[in-house]
């Protein structure tokens, strides 16, 4: 039997705009994931922790607020803390062009602006599970 | 670090360091070995064999109920109030797998959201992946590895629908059936079967109203069980009322089971129970096709079908029993 | 169309149409597709006829501009009169940063100011509190204390402009400061105009920047109401928003049942308190979306007006007619802006905005080209401002009230979105209420549902979104992200430290605690905000104290 993958989406910070997030959760689902929403207000420490516990294969961070030069880098570099640096981060919401290869080189793996259709996220998670 | 490879296994440590570092009460560890056991891994059953010894100390305290009720808002409270009395808690939640996409949204971490990240608490959710009834197969088995982890308590809340009550209550020490009052006129009916399984009863979210019919109606009809008298606890969980006579009440029945002996009884029904699924488990992978029994099953049952050999007697040939004289 | 017969020699034509002309047509050119449906997936039929205006658009329903129930407009002469109040949403970084902002869309020609909050101020916290890091300034203007509230407004006249404030969970106290400042300047409370957003209910459907449980904030939300009423008459102290409500995902016509219905429990509450309905009602504002079906959008807008009309006088038996109007601000969809090809989302805002001015806004914000990715930078909020004054003097769109009233589509989309409003009315109504709704996750689960059929039309292309879906370009815009700087945080940091080490420990102390009684207790609110800020307390500070006494909402869980 496949194994199933399991993702974490998470609204890293103050920001409330939470469409996006819940609408690729469902996506995930539909496309037979496991995946767990951690609802708004997470700090990094509260994301890092719940992937552990979770065991993720990767976690989706979404952020419209311009908060997530701080707040993304921070997650991935308290993964690694954790020796759980093999979970892939992915990053989404309002994040402009110009500050992509920052998160990339922080360890991002990829970053889903506005638009991105739902088929490539879906895709981007599946290869997760089976290895990038 | 390489990046994750999924297929052959989730966890690229060795069960062996695994087990000694969830020993010493490492959470990622843990949360490895669940995987390694939700994904049922062939490293699995050699976990579980390791684990095994460690466990049986904590006290497992199953929820069930129907959805909507507020299972999760009362596990959250219950966890603060724990943590408050110095206990170390776990949490295993499971939800349904959709039929259709095989996927889940699991959605009961996020009530615990204040809870997350205290190092006395661990929080797992678990999709039923196709398991009828409100569990998942592996919900017991990830119940151990938290007990081993060092969980003074483990609460596990169920999907809620099916026959979930039943299973949780053939395996958890104490089980909790939490209901709301209705509103409205109608008569407020209550799952067949539903008085019998229950250690504590809950009427949830009394700040609706309409609690003291379902209270009386509950208290009435509840009948000592083994010498124990199932109360019935009022509670508000948001507003984080009754939490603290819930709490008791859980301390009281485990108590009980201590001083009376059950826990002991309920142990050896429990593995009981267990030791049949596994071998269940064991015969069913035995003659999946494929397999090297496989062919001679699927001939068996063929045999079967045309009446050339009857069921029974299939079985028996099945566990390797001398056939009896009419064949 | 009153004489059945009448109605019945159209049937027969329009059937005879259709089996002969239409028919005909159709054999040599099928439609595109096979459902043509509106932004909300609400099917449109090929052709509105007098049939459909049959019994909708007589005078009890449609009537005239400036009289119940106002379905052509609250004004007689409308724009003739006055033109919408063209209002940009602006903020960034510190207050220094935000205020030369200000001015340069003052200069411009906008004729009202909107202020945009950061994260830590939309939730409470001081840009130096924990909860803050990362995010001072990143999509609106840092307001930590009135010193801020000062250095935003430097060299701008208060007492001539008037500005609407988008903040909720913290209204009163941003408000309070802004008071404060007006009063050192020495501006009377009597000549201040504009807004607080101050609503709190769908913060809990939509936009999520609650703090407290529903009602300690509503109590909060009464508070200003009844102050305003006395202290600053000229102020609407409330904008009841169907904005987020869209944003998050909403259907049209949900976002005008769900506006509408949490208007008439703000209006419930105040009842409650024993303010007289036509003491609070006139200063009640509204803010709706402007999206991108026009049709939908103008007929939106006047279901609106004629339902608070009707529910104000009869339901809520407002004697003054100023209680019965639903006076509105309108923003173009930000959720309808792309990253991809950014200057085409100047033609989505020109149609959004068109739709608001032939609804009869009273004001309203055009998003700027670039905020699919950023906050707008000066150039693109310029030409955000011209796409408004372009249709207010070049398009004539202005010169006559309700252009499109008649129009037999445009008044059987009126009716059918009233229709669904009142449905919405009694789901509402049978879950308990707005509050109990909330509660049980109602509004929350229906925008979520709508939200992800709307991306499955997208997705499967049944939607087209230009540059997204199709007419797909590969192009990298070119795009100087608007930064927040460094020097902008420490000032911000160095004068909240300065003010707490200059202010009077003593009074701050007092003011404090006398606040938190008030807010134990049952008196208004505003008075001790007003003294607490007076006494130079934090937005922090303040909120602290309130977060003590009522508690932190605990979302229902939904997705």
């Amino acid at each position: 039997m496949p194994k199933k993958i399991r993702v974490l989406i998470a609204k890293p910070g103050l920001d409330g705009h939470d469409r996006g997030a819940k609408v690729v959760a469902r996506a995930l689902r539909d496309a037979g994931m496991e995946v767990i929403y951690t609802g708004l207000r997470q700090t990094p420490e509260d994301i890092v922790e719940a992937a552990i516990q979770e065991d993720v294969d990767a976690i989706g961070l979404s952020c419209l607020s311009g908060a997530h030069m701080t707040l993304f880098p921070e997650v991935v570099k308290l993964l690694k803390k954790r020796k759980s640096g093999d979970i892939l981060v992915a990053g989404g919401g309002i994040i402009p062009e110009a500050d992509i290869p920052k998160l990339k080189k922080a360890g991002i793996k990829i970053v889903f602006g506005p638009g991105t259709p739902l088929r490539d996220i879906v895709a981007f998670f599946e290869t997760a599970g089976k290895g990038a | 670090m390489p990046a994750r490879k999924g297929t052959a296994s989730r966890s690229r440590d060795p069960v062996t360091g695994l087990v000694r570092d969830l020993l010493k009460g490492d959470k990622r560890a843990a949360a490895k070995l669940i995987s390694l056991i939700e994904d049922d891994e062939p490293e699995a059953t050699e976990a579980l064999a390791r684990i095994h010894p460690h466990t049986g100390r904590a006290h497992v305290v199953g929820f069930t109920g129907p959805p909507g009720v507020g299972k999760s808002s009362l596990i959250n409270r219950l966890v603060r109030t724990f943590r408050g009395r110095g206990k170390k808690v776990g949490v295993v939640a499971v939800d349904p797998t959709s039929p259709y996409t095989g996927g889940a949204v699991l959605g009961d971490r996020i009530r615990m959201a204040d809870t997350g990240v205290d190092p006395g608490v661990f929080i797992r959710s678990m999709a039923t992946r196709g398991h009828a009834g409100g569990l998942a197969l592996a919900t017991f088995d990830a119940v151990r590895v938290l007990d081993a982890l060092g969980m003074d308590l483990v609460l596990v809340e169920t999907v809620g629908a099916g026959q979930s009550e039943v299973e949780i209550a053939t395996r958890a020490h104490s089980t909790v059936v939490v209901e709301m009052p209705m509103t409205g006129d109608a008569v407020q009916t209550m799952k067949a079967g539903i008085l019998e399984i229950g250690d504590v009863y809950v009427v949830n979210k009394v700040d609706l109203g309409n609690a003291d019919v379902l209270v009386a109606n509950l208290k009435f009809q509840l009948e000592p069980r083994d010498g124990w008298r199932p109360p019935v606890i009022r509670t508000a969980a948001l507003e984080g009322r009754g939490i603290g006579e819930l709490a008791d009440a859980l301390d009281r029945h485990a108590k009980f089971l201590d001083d009376t002996g059950l826990r002991k009884k309920r142990e050896i029904s429990r593995a009981r129970l267990e030791i049949l699924e596994n071998a269940q488990r064991l015969l069913s992978r035995r003659v999946e096709a494929g397999s090297g029994f496989g062919r001679t099953f699927e001939t068996m049952a063929k045999e079967v079908a045309e009446r050339r050999f009857d069921p029974h007697s299939a079985a028996r040939k099945l566990l390797h029993e001398p056939p009896r004289e009419s064949d | 169309m009153r004489a059945e017969d009448d109605r019945k020699a159209l049937e027969k034509e329009v059937k005879r149409w259709e089996a002969s002309t239409l028919r005909n047509a159709l054999e040599s050119l099928p439609e595109r597709r096979k459902e043509f449906v509106t932004t909300s997936s609400r099917p449109v039929r090929r052709l509105y006829t007098p049939l459909d205006l049959d019994g909708k658009a007589d005078e009890t329903r449609v009537g005239k501009p400036g009289e119940f129930p106002f379905t052509r407009g609250i004004h007689p002469t409308m724009y003739r009169g006055r033109l919408w109040t063209m209002r940009m949403f602006a903020g960034y970084g510190s207050a220094e940063d935000t205020n030369r902002r200000f001015k340069y869309l003052i200069a411009h020609g906008e004729t009202g100011l909107s202020v945009a909050f950061d994260m830590p101020t939309l939730y409470g916290y001081d840009t130096d509190q924990p909860e803050a890091k990362g995010e001072f300034g990143t999509c609106g203007v840092a307001v930590s204390s009135p010193e801020d509230m000062r250095l935003l407004f430097h060299g701008i006249d208060v007492g001539q402009v008037s500005t609407s404030m988008t903040i909720n969970s913290p209204a009163a106290v941003i408000w309070a400061m802004y008071l404060a400042a007006a009063e050192e300047r020495k501006v009377p409370w009597s000549k201040l105009r504009g807004t607080i957003q101050n609503d709190i209910l769908k913060e809990y459907q939509a936009q999520k920047e609650w703090i407290f449980p529903p009602e300690p904030s509503m109590r909060l939300v009464v508070d200003t109401f009844e102050f305003g009423s006395k202290q600053v008459p000229q102020w609407n102290t409330i904008s009841i928003s169907g904005y987020h409500i869209r944003e998050a995902g909403a259907t049209a016509g949900q976002e005008l049942a769900f506006t509408l219905a949490n208007g008439m429990e703000y209006v419930r509450w105040g009842v409650e308190r024993g303010l007289r309905v036509d003491d609070f009602a006139p200063r009640l504002s509204f803010f709706f979306n402007a999206h991108n079906d026009l049709f939908e959008e103008i007929a939106k807008y006047r279901a609106a007006r004629r339902i608070w009309a009707r529910e104000m006088r009869d339901t809520f038996a407002a004697k003054n007619p100023r209680s019965w109007l639903l006076r509105f601000h309108a923003q173009t969809a930000g959720v309808s802006l792309t990253a991809q090809q950014p200057e085409v989302n100047i033609v989505r805002t020109t149609v959004q905005a068109l739709a608001a001015v032939l609804g009869g806004t009273q004001s309203l914000h055009t998003n700027a080209y670039d905020e699919a990715y950023q906050v707008p930078n000066e150039a693109a909020a310029r030409i955000a401002l011209r796409t408004q004054q372009i249709l207010a003097h070049e398009s004539g769109v202005a010169n006559t009230a309700d252009p499109l009233g008649g129009s037999y589509f445009l008044e059987a989309l009126t009716d059918e979105l009233e229709d669904e409003a009142y449905q919405y009315f009694d789901r509402i109504q049978d879950l308990g209420g707005v509050i109990p709704a909330i509660r049980k996750g109602f509004f929350q689960q229906e925008i979520a549902n709508s939200a992800y059929r709307y991306q499955r039309e997208i997705e499967d292309k049944e939607r087209v979104i230009v540059g997204v879906n199709d007419f797909v370009v590969d192009e990298q815009p070119e795009v100087e992200p608007l930064r927040v700087t460094e020097a902008s945080l420490k000032a911000q940091v160095e004068r909240l430290r300065r003010l707490r080490r200059t202010r009077d420990a003593k009074k701050h102390e007092h003011a404090l605690d006398r606040l938190r009684k008030a807010c134990e207790g049952d008196e208004n609110t505003m008075p001790f905000i007003l003294d607490a800020v007076r006494a130079k307390a934090t937005l922090g500070e303040v909120i602290d104290v309130m977060r003590e006494v009522f508690g932190v909402w605990e979302e229902p869980l939904l997705y």
